[in-house]
């Protein structure tokens, strides 16, 4: 039995522990980024602004979400799934609106004035305070379920030969919603007629207009989907973890870190950003001591594993985005998949 | 009845007007070209024909319609199409996704128009996945006139057509145009390549200082030894 024999060499409890602190936990963060920063890029790309209330527009999401669990308490229980999960669609249409009336309520009049783009970023930082103090304002400071109690938060262990592989319902659903969403992003924007106008707009905006191409129409359909993915995203990350104020404003810099790695303005480059901050997260605060205490007896006597080895302590978590963001800045300014403008 | 009169149009872009009484006038059929030195206005007549800049004075009659500074997305309807000098295509969309882009505007199908497309420019059909970024200069000018003929103009515009590509290519596109223009559709280009343009116009406009200098057919302006002394350079003409 060569799998017996394997398993009986390779250390198991501390594969499966790497397996479940970085892999998983970075597929985990890293979908949430990439569900935030498709959005951030796809507004960059079409209207040529940083949206910081991204990450609050992602709260705002999983805070309908709430709402709905108080009218609809029993909609979970009737197909087994948590509430607010069977409830995000809807959350995911509210906030989609929602961004709409953001726009044209903020952003179109002054798209309409013709101000600078420096004038639409403070716009957007207006807007971000803005909305951080009516989340505080209505929902205050504390901190919340998004489980109501008859909803069961179901926890898997995969036994692998000593420790178990963990993984959480909340998080097997936040696997399936990003797979289903960059499928269908795909799908829109290469074959539908808007998703390919979003395209040309975001290449060469001019040249689409001399086409006939509404840019209205494009504008609408770029915060519908950008606010759509917004609340699945918030949703989501609050059934994982908790439902704050403070939920996503604490990620926007990893989520902007996300879209300038992916290359501004390049859907999948967002994705392919987002996981890639993700790991780098879990990867640095990873305490590499683990995988290194079973290789103790081939190991010199002078050599001393120490009882923590991370790169960056757990505390200090912003700053991996946040090295990512400064190097990719200063050796690769348009970002792993070449994007449209070089900041 | 011309396809088109422009008349006396005057007009710039805010300040001092680049255009002090331009007037054009084509055919259906024909192919029209504009020449004239730098800072002529050539370009900037185009621009103003398809609402891209405010026309102050004058009027643009288009089918027996007055278009004046009517938008561009609207002229697309009235069957105007615009091909720019640069940025003309959508780089990182495919040859063929760039043509779609060009029937934007249609609700019926399409698909025989691109056929027709890779027709007049048989290079396209083998790179039509390709993102249009990556062509030469010349196929990119290709894809650029085909997506402008994906709503089947009447008359297409055309601003500097040959601007940077190597004669050989230079050539190929007048020679694609003139069959682009038998097919049916009208053309009015501006072009630096003045002689040989001139060669294949029905009717050329030269221009100078956002007036109207010489009109008359392109065998004639070329034949006018003021035309050829001023603005055709002599150095150049050895043929």
């Amino acid at each position: 039995m060569p799998e017996a024999g394997l398993l009986a060499i390779l250390p198991m409890n501390e594969i499966v522990f790497f397996l479940n602190k970085v892999v998983i936990a970075g597929f985990i963060i890293g979908s949430v980024y990439a569900l935030g920063a498709v959005g951030v890029t796809l507004i960059f790309g079409i209207l040529r602004f940083a949206h910081f209330p991204h990450g609050d527009m992602m709260t705002a999401g999983a805070f309908v979400a709430l709402v709905l669990l108080w009218i609809f308490p029993g909609a979970g229980a009737a197909v087994g799934l948590p509430t607010a999960f069977v409830l995000m669609p809807i959350a995911m249409a509210v906030t989609a609106l929602f961004a709409v009336g953001l726009d044209r309520t903020f952003y179109r009049p002054m798209r309409k004035a013709g101000v600078k783009p420096v004038v639409m970023v403070m716009t957007s930082i207006g807007v971000m305070l803005m909305m951080q103090g009516l989340l505080r304002l209505f929902a205050g400071t504390g901190t919340r379920q998004l489980y109501v109690d008859t909803d069961a938060k179901d926890i898997y262990r995969i036994p692998l030969g000593g420790r178990d592989l963990v993984i959480t319902e909340p998080q097997l659903l936040l696997f399936a919603t990003t797979i289903v969403a960059v499928v269908a992003l795909h799908l829109f924007l290469t074959r539908s007629r808007m998703g390919k106008a979003m395209r040309a707009v975001s290449d060469n905006p001019d040249l689409a207009r001399v086409s006939g191409i509404s840019i209205d129409h494009v504008v609408r359909t770029t915060w519908l989907i950008a606010g759509a993915l917004a609340a699945a995203g918030g949703t989501l990350l609050a059934l994982d973890v908790t439902l704050k104020p403070d939920l996503s404003y604490n990620i926007i810099l990893p989520i902007f870190a996300a879209a300038i790695v992916g290359g501004v303005g390049q859907p999948y480059g967002a994705i392919a950003g987002g996981l890639l901050v993700g790991f780098s997260e879990t990867l640095a605060v990873f305490n590499w001591s683990v995988l290194l205490r079973p290789l103790r007896p081939y190991l010199p006597e002078f050599i001393e594993i120490p009882a923590k080895l991370a790169f960056v302590p757990t505390e200090y978590k912003i700053v991996v985005p946040f090295f990512i963001l400064v190097a990719v800045l200063i050796w690769r300014p348009t970002g792993i998949f070449k994007g449209r403008v070089n900041i | 009845m011309p396809l088109l009169e422009m008349t006396n149009i005057h007009g710039g872009y805010g300040g001092a007007n680049i255009l002090n009484g331009v007037s054009i006038a084509i055919d259906a059929d024909q192919i029209g070209v504009i020449v004239g030195p730098n800072g002529a206005g050539k370009s900037t007549t185009l621009k103003a024909l398809f609402g891209l800049l405010k026309v102050g004075e004058g009027s643009v009659v288009f089918d027996g319609r007055t278009v004046t500074n009517m938008a561009p997305e609207k002229l697309v309807l009235e069957g105007l199409s615009y091909v720019p000098q640069e940025f003309n295509v959508f780089p990182t969309m495919s040859v063929e996704e760039n043509l779609e882009m060009g029937a934007y505007v249609r609700r019926d199908g399409f698909r025989h128009l691109i056929d027709q497309v890779y027709g007049f420019f048989p290079p396209l059909k083998d790179k039509r996945r390709q993102p249009a970024g990556e062509l030469s200069g010349g196929q990119r000018q290709m894809v650029a006139i085909g997506r402008a003929l994906m709503t089947e103009p009447r008359l297409l515009l055309l601003d500097e057509p040959t601007a940077g590509l190597s004669p050989r290519y230079m050539g190929e596109i007048f020679d694609r145009i003139i069959a682009v223009n038998k097919a049916g559709v009208g053309i009015l280009m501006v072009e630096q390549n003045a002689r040989q343009a001139l060669a294949l116009a029905h009717r050329g406009f030269v221009l100078a200082g956002g007036q109207n200098r010489f009109t008359g057919t392109g065998a004639e302006l070329l034949a006018d030894p003021d035309v050829a002394k001023s603005f055709l350079g002599g150095g150049a003409d050895h043929a």
